[in-house]
């Protein structure tokens, strides 16, 4: 019997011929990194626990500070500081106010065939460039960082078979809220999301990172796509070559197949406090906002802010809503510079964020308060997730929370 | 065998409503723990005695993938938690930290907030009153972590 992208990644990094679903192997890690949101708790445990305090091999380890940056108080500094003089002393990369992690680890450092963990849940992005990321906490962090290695079972792997093409205003992201709602909040727990079918090519590496991303809002521990040419186009572009490049075998064993027309998916919305709470955008018309956020790992690159200009040039923010752009790293915003897209953001009276987290992470800026109302790009809409416990989040496309931002209230963006 | 007291929480607990992000950045788990379940269950902190016990529904501890939500768990002195499905990364972190995880489908059900409970780890037997409701054992290599008392333990004893 075959094996499928995640169990050819697992097995090649356990040195093994075959691993099978259920089977707990040791494996050996490429890459792992770890953000503001945990490791001052890492390195106090390093410190206070750990009998032998040495790391592994610290070329492999990436700290970035992505959800608190700027520090907002004299905690948060603490914290920095922490992690600044541990990466210091250890000869760690730092990467302080360059981006969200995810996003910086797939401009600067992620290939085809590795297998990285990351002590943040989104560590899943990683699968749109062919690579096994999963989301760990702090102290498998830390056991990877003494160790360079970690135990992981086997999980079996959903497939979703992709034909067609989405119709024009529809994203990946609404292709991905859909599944999430099909499937639900765990309808892929502790399996890999194996995303396929020629509907794949279509979509750009931007997108495949969309749908990887939010692998884990469906419970996954990994979303992956089979690198091809657009994945090594990428990473030439960057001047990286792939460690691996592997295919699921013909004869792979899926636990599940689901198959999606894409020419059939609709621009959607999820509604608060569910992210499987998944209807039609026109379900909720004219519900009104008191802010809309576009950014984070899931939907703050350069595509993004473009689709944002489209929806935004000529136009006003109402002025009821507060509109926060956060492109997700320094080089999206230079990007977004070079191409005049800030200057519509702030002619249409939005605000734009440095690099960062921002409104998705719920306690650095953008926070709403009691009863208000946000609609969102980021990756979650749990209860309170944005702000005061009685506020509402809505996760849409960046088309669509863009025009809701203009209109001050949830609605679908038509073209003029 | 010691009984206790049961907190029972529904389906869909994710991480953040154990412990808020705004949280998550204080120095320790000692500061953290009086704001877990603040935004659901507010009196939680103040009235959790040592040795009590969660009781959920699915999908327990979805979310983010913040070690600091089982951690804060344990501070408060919760013995176990058990659930009918646990997300991965919260399943993951309780073991690694020492804190039992448990599944059992058929509790939640037959089960209401401060009734009182008997948890066998060795045989996969929880008991109340004088119903006995199957649970699922780990996989011997989780338990010989959760046994060492987390994967730091685990950890160091292998180093020695």
């Amino acid at each position: 019997m075959g094996m499928t992208i995640g169990e050819k990644i697992l097995a090649n990094a356990a040195s093994k011929d075959k691993v099978v679903p259920g089977e707990i192997v040791t494996v050996d890690l490429d890459l792992i990194m770890s953000n503001d949101g945990t490791t001052h708790l890492t390195i106090d445990m390093f410190e206070n626990k750990i009998k032998k305090k040495e790391i592994f091999d610290s070329r492999k380890v990436v700290f970035v500070v992505d959800h608190n940056i700027p520090a907002e108080n004299e905690k948060t500094a603490m914290v920095h500081k922490k992690m600044r003089e541990f990466a210091n002393k250890h000869s760690i990369d730092f990467h302080e106010g360059r981006g969200v992690c995810h996003q910086v680890m797939v401009e600067d450092y992620v290939r085809s065939g590795q297998l990285i963990l990351g002590a943040d849940s989104h560590t899943c992005t990683y699968g749109a460039l062919g690579a096994f990321g999963t989301g760990v906490g702090g102290t498998d962090f830390l056991y990877a960082m003494v160790t360079g290695t970690t135990w992981l079972m086997v999980p079996e792997t959903i497939k979703i078979n992709l034909t067609g093409k989405l119709p024009k205003g529809v994203s990946a992201r609404d292709l991905m809220l859909k599944i999430i709602g099909d499937i639900g909040a765990n309808g892929a727990n502790y399996k890999i999301l194996e995303f396929g079918g020629e509907g794949i090519k279509n979509f750009n590496i931007s997108d495949r990172l969309v749908l990887c991303n939010l692998a884990v809002e469906a419970g996954a521990k990994t979303g992956i796509i089979e690198a091809d040419e657009i994945t090594l186009e990428y990473l030439k572009s960057k001047g990286r070559s792939p460690k691996n490049v592997f295919h699921s075998d013909d004869d792979a064993k899926y636990k599940k197949v689901y198959e999606y027309d894409l020419n059939q998916i609709e621009p959607v919305i999820a509604r608060p406090d569910h992210i499987d709470d998944v209807v039609s955008i026109k379900e909720v018309d004219k519900v009104k906002i008191d802010e809309a956020f576009i950014g984070s790992c899931n939907s703050g690159r350069i595509e993004d802010l473009r689709v944002a200009a489209e929806v935004l040039k000529g136009k006003k923010v109402s002025e009821k809503v507060r509109c926060i752009i956060t492109p997700a790293s320094n080089n999206v915003y230079l990007q977004a510079l070079e191409e005049g897209l800030l200057n519509i953001f702030m002619e249409s009276g939005a605000m734009i964020m440095n690099p960062n987290c921002s409104v998705c992470w719920g306690s650095c800026q953008g926070v709403i308060g009691e009863g208000e109302i946000l609609i969102s790009t980021g990756t979650r809409n749990f209860k309170g997730r944005a702000g005061h416990k009685d506020s509402k989040v809505y996760l849409a496309s960046v088309a669509n929370v863009a025009a809701s931002a203009v209109a001050g209230y949830i609605t679908e963006y038509k073209e003029d | 065998m010691e009984q206790s007291r049961v907190w029972k929480f529904n389906n869909d607990i994710d991480t953040d409503q154990i412990i808020a992000s705004q949280y998550l950045l204080l120095s320790s788990i000692e500061e953290m723990k009086k704001y877990t379940f603040e935004s659901i269950h507010k009196d939680f902190s103040s009235n959790v005695i040592e040795g009590d016990v969660i009781v959920a529904g699915e999908n327990f501890g979805c979310g983010s993938s913040r070690e600091q939500a089982p951690r804060v768990l344990k501070e408060l002195g919760i013995k176990a938690v058990v659930a009918k499905s646990f997300a991965r990364i919260f399943y993951r972190n309780s073991i690694n930290i020492g804190l039992p995880v448990v599944i059992c489908e058929d509790l939640y059900d037959n089960i209401s907030e401060n009734d009182l409970i008997e948890i066998d780890f060795t045989n996969g037997i929880i008991k109340k009153d004088n119903k006995e409701f199957k649970s699922t054992k780990l996989p011997e290599h989780m338990q010989i972590i959760l046994n060492s008392g987390g994967l730091i333990e685990y950890l160091n004893r292998k180093a020695e």
